[in-house]
């Protein structure tokens, strides 16, 4: 029982040893295809096992909690481990066809998987300490992913990275060492327990702040974004897919279970800074993606854009706004990767992410605009497909609370996401090519024509499947948000006593 | 620049560094050390080596890539872990073999914590080792 939620974190921790011995070898692909694949059922066990029984949780070493580490996983942590695993396993797919055999001998696979690692770890870990290690993990493995190659520009964007994310890090620690100093525990479900005790509540809005901060710059949240458009258009468009689709992703979910499960005592203040910094980031994001002229570094604005709308449903703090944080989370994970990896195919056969330097997508290549429309319309949020609910759900939840100049901005970002949307389309998929090359998708060998579509169209599909089949999701994201703002399930699973 | 004296006491030097990297590893169960200081002593013998020698010398001296001696001791320690699953417990719970034991005695007891010691051990020797040979080699 307990072993499940170990899976997910084992798995790839062994596949990244078994491909890094064979890097050298083609065998060394094939082990960590075969891995991810593994973990795609680990997860879609794990996640049976939650719709069955709520909350689950394990302790390390067969010791209690709040002693041990405990590993937890809720609604929400097994739908992000679901999710990791398939943008993971896309992405493996589509590194078949992209990654140079070169940059595969220099270990890309095992970063790939040691990335992965520390991801699901950070999903269900139920320790902050614990936590923090799993953020050190996901660092390392991502700066190594960053640089592998070593162009000048790649070192460029991953200092800015490392830099600051270390920043965070730090802050990060210091809010550790400081909560556990006037609480004297870290395990989550204690700490829920424990901050109601403190008299200093001073001391502990503080400490909330700078979890805020630290979270923040992971989350790449107004105004500590600017690591992210320094580094993410630089490394292979694999490699960016899943920093795009998980790395933020990871600093909202670390946002939404500390404001929920541990600083929701002084909610006017906490949640009161999030939301304003959630706005401004939604609108920052988007002007920022409209000065672009590169298809990834446009995408890269339109994440931290997104990330507003995230935030700003745990901000609102109503079942309805967690609820389309929950959904927007999982929505956007696919979207996003999805459309870096229709970048990379564009980069390929019209020879540049560069919007003036490719074109003729459009006449040559139909699929491919196709597949590029379906994320490009659900991110930008238009009805059938899920961005539209996300949208929906976040923006009736700003409704809700009478706050009409929230919920205007949030429509109005959504209309900017379409013009640059439209701006992609315009440049790289509408007029010729300016060279005169006819960019057509037969050009490329069998292999990897299958290698690289494959994931593009089978994420294409899980948007329109969850766009036109909401009720499901929905439904699933709502239990998510209950058992968020009611946590004692979790703490009863957990702890093992009534709260 | 070679150093007659830094290349004579480097011969005796290895090898009792790592005779007693193994004993910090070992001694690690109960009393300070451990499989991460024991690698960092490890990794001391070829670094004073390579500084004696060269990188060339110390890489052949160990034969091995250090960076999958890095990536197996990962592997080790992960194993251990999942040794716990064998008898039925939560991961990394610490599982007993007592060699040898007759009734009442404890025999030589080997636990699954000793080799996860030998995977950080391993982890931290070819890590080290790693990135100090590809620096010495950048100069």
């Amino acid at each position: 029982m307990s072993w499940l939620l170990v899976y997910p974190i084992i798995i790839p921790m062994m596949t990244a040893v078994a491909s890094y011995l064979f890097r050298r070898s083609p065998a060394g692909r094939w082990i960590s295809l075969a891995g991810t694949g593994a973990l795609l059922l680990a997860s879609g066990l794990l996640m049976a096992n939650v719709l069955q029984q709520g909350v689950i949780a394990a302790q390390m070493s067969n010791w209690d909690a709040p002693f041990g580490i405990t590993l937890v996983a809720d609604y929400l942590s097994a739908v992000m481990v679901v999710i990791t695993a398939i943008t993971g396993f896309a992405t493996v797919v589509y590194s078949l066809a992209e990654i140079p055999r070169r940059l595969e001998q220099l270990g890309f696979h095992a970063l790939l998987q040691v990335l992965l690692v520390g991801v699901c770890g950070a999903f269900l870990t139920g320790d902050l300490f614990n936590l923090y290690v799993w953020f050190e993990v996901m660092l390392i493995a991502s700066f190594g992913l960053l640089v592998l190659g070593g162009s000048r520009e790649q070192l460029d964007g991953g200092i800015k990275y490392v830099t600051l994310n270390l920043i965070s890090t730090i802050m990060f620690l210091t809010g550790i060492g400081l909560l556990y100093g006037i609480t004297g525990t870290l395990n989550m479900a204690d700490l829920h327990l424990a901050v109601r005790e403190v008299e200093n509540t001073g001391l502990l809005t503080t400490i909330a702040v700078m979890f805020m901060v630290a979270f923040g710059v992971k989350a790449a949240m107004f105004p500590l974004f600017f690591w992210l458009p320094a580094s993410y258009h630089t490394p292979p468009v694999a490699v960016s897919a899943i920093f795009a689709g998980l790395l933020t992703k990871v600093g909202v979910y670390a946002l939404i279970r500390a404001f929920t499960l541990i600083f929701d005592q002084d909610i006017g203040f906490t949640h009161t800074i999030l939301l304003w910094l959630s706005v401004i980031t939604m609108v920052t994001g988007v002007l920022g993606a409209a000065a672009m002229n590169d298809f990834r570094r446009i995408l890269s604005f339109h994440i931290i854009s997104q990330i507003g709308y995230m935030i700003l449903g745990l901000a609102l703090y109503t079942p309805l706004g967690l609820m389309g944080a929950v959904f927007y989370l999982v929505h956007h994970i696919i979207v996003k990767a999805n459309l870096f990896f229709v970048a990379g195919v564009a980069k390929r056969i019209a020879g540049s992410t560069e919007l003036s330097r490719i074109g003729g997508l459009y006449a040559h290549a139909p699929l491919l605009a196709f597949l590029f429309l379906i994320p490009a319309f659900s991110l930008a949020g238009f009805p059938p497909l899920s961005g539209f609910w996300a949208k929906f759900i976040v923006v009736k939840a700003a409704l809700d609370l009478d706050m009409w100049v929230v919920a205007g901005l949030g429509l109005a970002v959504g209309l900017l996401t379409i013009f640059s949307m439209t701006k992609i389309w315009g440049a790289a998929f509408w007029p010729d090519h300016p060279d005169g090359i006819k960019p057509r998708l037969s050009d490329i060998p069998v292999g990897h024509r299958l290698a690289l579509m494959l994931p593009i169209a089978t994420l294409a599909a899980m948007t329109c499947v969850i766009g036109i089949f909401p009720e499901p999701f929905v439904q699933f994201a709502e239990t998510a948000a209950g058992q968020l703002l009611n946590p004692s399930a979790y703490l009863e699973t957990v702890l093992g006593v009534q709260p | 620049m070679q150093s007659l004296i830094l290349t004579t006491t480097t011969r005796l030097l290895v090898a009792l560094l790592l005779v007693f990297s193994v004993y910090a590893l070992l001694r690690g169960h109960n009393l300070p050390g451990g499989g991460f200081i024991g690698g960092l002593i490890g990794a001391t013998a070829f670094i004073l080596y390579a500084i004696a020698a060269s990188v060339e010398d110390a890489a052949r001296a160990l034969k091995v890539d250090p960076a999958n001696i890095a990536m197996l001791g990962v592997g080790v320690a992960g194993l251990s872990g999942l040794s716990a699953g064998l008898a039925n417990q939560p991961f990394f719970t610490g599982q007993w073999l007592f060699l040898f034991a007759e009734d009442g005695g404890k025999g030589i007891p080997i636990s699954s914590v000793l080799f996860f010691d030998i995977g950080v051990y391993m982890a931290v020797f070819g890590g080290i080792l790693t990135l100090v040979f590809a620096l010495e080699r950048e100069i």
